[in-house]
């Protein structure tokens, strides 16, 4: 199956990209939410200020879902869905989408990524405490087992675990833990099936259980990932859940090939790491991926464009139909090679399983998990940075010709216009005052006293199906939940993160803060966190971790935070100095609140953004009063330190004594 | 440049919480012309100059990591902040030997309401200070106490931890999870100090929680120390159990210990402090350990620390 991943600005014109992709060929949609529906908030809640429509579609009400499959036959399509905390509500807005077109829920294709133990540990876009989150989901695929059959209620990713900086091992390993928590909380919830059923519902359960995996550039090892977790999941459901049947025993997997790879330094060799990344995961038939989606090659310039959207799926229609790739059946049958990778795996797999099982099972073992990643990262980066990994055009080879490619205005990339915000807040407005009130309150106290019943019996699903049809919103189904099970930050895991061992660059560094240390007779104190939506927090945990490792005092505050939010810490905290990354395209209106917010408070403290922040808005960013941007190129770390440590030597002294000042004068 | 320390110390002591993060800024500075602004703030506050002891309740609160320490902040600071208590929280991380630096992540784990100026939390590296509560702590948390309700000071670890902030808090609080024998041992084996109250958290874990807790109490009660409280709160949300804590923190605060505890701790702060500027040598100075604490007894009660230490340093040099 070829998809691309796409949705962006407002229902409508993302069923129009929809429409156009299905008639270049593609076979199947992917569709990308927005923040706010990805962590169920209202377009028009504080913290969905700046997302709106930004890294994909904004999905409010049934109305929404309605039209953003105007005109696509759902009982025919097979669409994947890029969400998770809020899985329920948008699998229950698609049945009842459905229902308009006169589909039975019975014939529905497709899968809703559900994986939340991922978004704890990398991808940020959580609503609620583990232990609910594993309920939803859980209730979810007990309800599609039985009414969505043909449905993949959750797809486990290894996929943003790699992108966090795990290892192949970590990467196996950790994506089977996960995928144990998972079955062992359906099991729980399971109608209990006789004796005599054979291998009974768990049987189904395991057999609808799907992978969204990762392939980066070294793709013979990648292969043999692949293999090793084909092998570790057939192990599993025989030995664990007792399943017998080969098709429940199959490992499926779909792929998006790896981003963190992708260069924003020569952009175009980004094309030919996709395309060998692409033969990861088709090259040998035993292992090959069923779904394909390939990033764009600007992906790390900004949000891609239909055309280069166009441009991956070609890649995937030349892989199938030019190449002879699926003639054959599998070629690494008897390679040597390639059955010693995968031993090797294996061995390293199960290990770290072991590892994890001792912290008792992936949702006890997060924090643990978290700061392995944020570790493995770690040693990524240091690694490119000393040279011992090449990374062409971007430590090596660097010298380029100007690029044709990224000359246009707008740098070669999509802007969703602002204007879209203002337009989701008041249709969404609109869509409240007219429908039934009574109905909506009535189906969120049903779920509500589902959710809160002691016994938590109730399958969740069928309220939240009833809210869907009685047109609830997102933000007031997550909501509801929220007051019910309560808030929930994920472990940053920077606290677990070893000290990089100091070459000579940071031994120097650490000998200025110091200095700087005297000077400003506190030693320099730095906050950083990530406003607005966006929970892509690598980048943000690797600078805190290097700060410490520079001798600075690191506030690290983690994701999802208000300008008020750091305003308050910036002040309470007394910083030098205030990092703020962005991933999601947000910064043109949350950097300027940010920064509005500190200054109201009195904080004068300079300001440096990191992020995928597109050439043409560094201007308008320190305009607002940024002191610097760094993007996916400034991958030398402790150069990033040097810079701020100079910034605050020569604002310290000065902000010291203002910073004072405005706070003498509350 | 530095800041006004006497004009932030009078800010406090009328009640300015918005005195606080230049306070902080302030009273962690080790510039020299920072440290004769923080002395003048300081002798603001002192005993003598309040005309008794500061208002707030100083609550330490320590405990290993993962015990739960950030749940129950969040959840006492809902309560405090719900009877309409004012509360700072300074949240003490280890440095990092190697650089220097620290990583302060706590803050992000603590709920509050950013537009809420009833409440202030601080976080602070234990900086080259081994093993103990940095020098600023101890006065930030007598600073803020003239000013907030409560004023919390939460440190990692079991140990050398609980002893440190026992030296500054008014009621300490140790934070455990069921099944940690560690804290059992420590406790009969005199490693650790007998807190004023004990937390079992994540009682949703059933038995084993409340056969922590009476293991708790039964080491408690064969060392003699029937007064110590143990409690255990529920980790789910709602937490339950906060409130009894809070009303226990409460009637410990009313117990009328806490007049003789601070003067106690001030007397110790002086000796602690004189014997790190001096040494060995500056203790024998003044005829040894046991002639310092007689000499203190003998001072002013209203007097505060630097006070206490001076007169310390005034005695050595009489005695040369």
């Amino acid at each position: 199956m070829m998809r691309t991943y796409a949705g962006h600005s407002t229902a409508k014109a993302s069923n129009e990209l929809y429409r156009r992709n299905l008639q270049k060929g593609q076979t199947g949609l992917s569709v990308a939410f927005d923040l706010p529906t990805q962590t169920g908030y209202d377009p028009d809640e504080e913290l969905a200020k700046g997302e709106v429509g930004k890294v994909g579609v904004p999905i409010a009400h049934r109305g929404d879902m309605e039209a953003l499959m105007d005109g696509i036959p759902l009982g025919e399509m097979n669409t994947s869905m890029t969400i998770n905390a809020t899985a329920a509500w948008l699998l229950a807005l698609y049945i009842v989408a459905a229902e308009q077109q006169d589909v039975s829920e019975r014939s529905l294709q497709g899968t809703t990524q559900n994986d939340i133990i991922k978004e704890f540990l990398a991808r940020g876009t959580y609503a609620f405490p583990p232990a609910a989150s594993m309920r939803l989901i859980a209730d979810m695929i007990a309800y599609t087992v039985e009414h969505v059959p043909k449905w993949n209620p959750i797809n486990i990713c290894s996929y943003h675990l790699q992108e966090a900086g795990a290892t192949p091992v970590q990467e196996i390993a950790y994506a089977m833990s996960n995928a144990i928590a998972v079955l062992d909380a359906v099991r729980e919830r399971l109608p209990s099936t006789a004796e005599e059923d054979g291998e009974g519902r768990m049987g189904e359960v395991f057999g609808r259980i799907s992978f969204f995996v990762n392939a980066g550039v070294r793709f013979i090892e990648e292969h043999a990932k692949l293999r090793a977790m084909s092998i570790l999941w057939e192990e599993l459901g025989r030995e664990r859940y007792g399943v017998q049947e080969e098709r429940h025993l199959r490992f499926r997997y779909g792929v998006q090939v790896n981003s963190l790879g992708l260069t924003e330094a020569q952009p175009e060799n980004n094309v030919q790491r996709i395309v060998l990344e692409a033969l990861a995961v088709t090259l040998g038939r035993d292992a090959r991926a069923r779904a394909i989606q390939l990033p764009a090659w600007n992906e790390a310039l900004g949000l891609p464009r239909p055309w280069d959207q166009q441009w991956s799926l070609r890649i995937q229609q030349v892989l199938a139909y030019e190449t002879d790739v699926l003639e054959y059946p599998d070629i690494f049958e008897g390679s040597i090679v390639m059955d010693g990778l995968v031993v090797e795996l294996l061995e390293g797999a199960r290990a770290e399983m072991a590892v994890v099982a001792e912290h008792g099972g992936a949702v006890e073992a997060v924090p643990y998990m978290k700061g392995a990643l944020v570790d493995s990262h770690r040693e990524r980066i240091r690694r490119i940075e000393s040279g011992e990994l090449t990374v062409v055009g971007q430590n090596r080879f660097t010298e380029s010709e100007d690029s044709p490619l990224t000359a246009d205005a707008q740098g070669g990339i999509l802007v969703v216009d602002p204007a879209v915000e203002a337009q989701q807040i008041e249709a969404v407005r609109r869509w409240r005052s007219q429908r039934d009130q009574r109905a909506v309150d009535a189906a969120l106290t049903a779920l509500a006293d589902a959710a809160s019943a002691e016994d938590a019996q109730q399958n969740l699903m069928l309220p939240t199906i009833a809210a869907a049809r009685a047109g609830a919103t997102t933000g007031e189904w997550a909501g509801t939940l929220r007051r019910v099970f309560g808030s929930y930050r994920a472990p940053t895991g920077v606290g677990e993160a070893a000290a990089v061992p100091a070459d000579a660059e940071l031994s120097q560094l650490r000998e200025e803060v110091s200095r700087l240390q005297e000077k400003l007779g506190r030693r320099p104190k730095i906050l950083v966190g990530k406003p607005g939506l966006d929970g892509h927090s690598n980048g943000a945990e690797q600078i805190a971790v290097r700060a410490r490792d520079s001798g600075m005092d690191v506030v690290y505050e983690g994701i999802r935070l208000t300008p008020a939010q750091i305003a308050a810490s910036a002040l309470q905290e007394g910083v030098h100095v205030i990092g703020l990354s962005i991933l999601s395209g947000s910064h043109r209106e949350l950097i300027p609140a940010v920064i509005d917010a500190l200054r109201e408070a009195g904080v004068t403290a300079p300001v440096v953004v990191g992020g995928i922040i597109p050439e043409q808005d560094v201007a308008e960013l320190e305009r607002a009063g940024v002191a610097a941007v760094y993007t996916p190129k400034d991958f030398d770390l402790t150069r990033i330190m040097r810079d701020i440590v100079e910034l605050v030597g020569a604002d310290g002294a000065a902000v010291a004594a203002t910073g004072s000042a405005a706070n003498g004068s509350a | 440049m530095s800041a006004d320390g006497a004009a932030l110390g009078v800010r406090l002591r009328e009640g300015d919480l918005s005195a606080a993060p230049a306070t902080l800024n302030l009273l962690e500075s080790t510039a020299a012309a920072d440290r004769e602004q923080a002395a003048m703030l300081l002798e603001e506050l002192s005993p003598a100059t309040l005309g008794g002891e500061a208002r707030g309740h100083v609550v330490g609160v320590t405990g290993p990591p993962g015990a739960g320490k950030s749940m129950l902040l969040s959840a006492l600071l809902k309560g405090w902040r719900e009877a309409g208590d004012t509360v700072a929280m300074l949240a003490v991380d280890p440095s990092s030997r190697r650089s220097g630096g620290s990583l302060l992540g706590d803050r992000a784990r603590i709920e509050f309401d950013p537009g809420d100026r009833g409440v202030f939390i601080r976080s602070t590296s234990a900086g080259e200070r081994l093993g103990g509560l940095a020098w600023a702590t101890r006065a930030a948390a007598h600073a803020l106490a003239a000013a907030f309700d409560v004023v919390v000071i939460e440190t990692v670890g079991v140990g050398q931890a609980e002893t440190d902030v026992a030296d500054v808090a008014d009621t300490v609080v140790v934070v455990v999870q069921p099944g940690s024998g560690d804290v059992l041992q420590f406790l009969k084996s005199g490693i650790m100090e007998i807190p004023d109250m004990l937390v079992v958290t994540k009682a949703d874990l059933g038995q084993i929680a409340t056969r922590t807790a009476r293991d708790v109490s039964v080491a408690l009660g064969s060392l003699g120390s029937s007064s110590t409280r143990v409690l255990t709160i529920s980790s789910l949300s709602p937490p339950k159990g906060v409130e009894e804590l809070i009303a226990a923190l409460q009637a410990h605060r009313s117990s009328g210990e806490l007049g003789p505890r601070r003067l106690r701790a001030r007397r110790a702060n002086a000796l602690a402090d004189y014997a790190h500027e001096h040494g060995e040598r500056g203790l024998r100075a003044l005829g040894g350990r046991r002639a310092a604490e007689r000499l203190l007894e003998e001072q002013d009660p209203m007097l505060d620390t630097a006070a206490l230490l001076a007169a310390l340093e005034r005695s050595a040099d009489a005695r040369e």
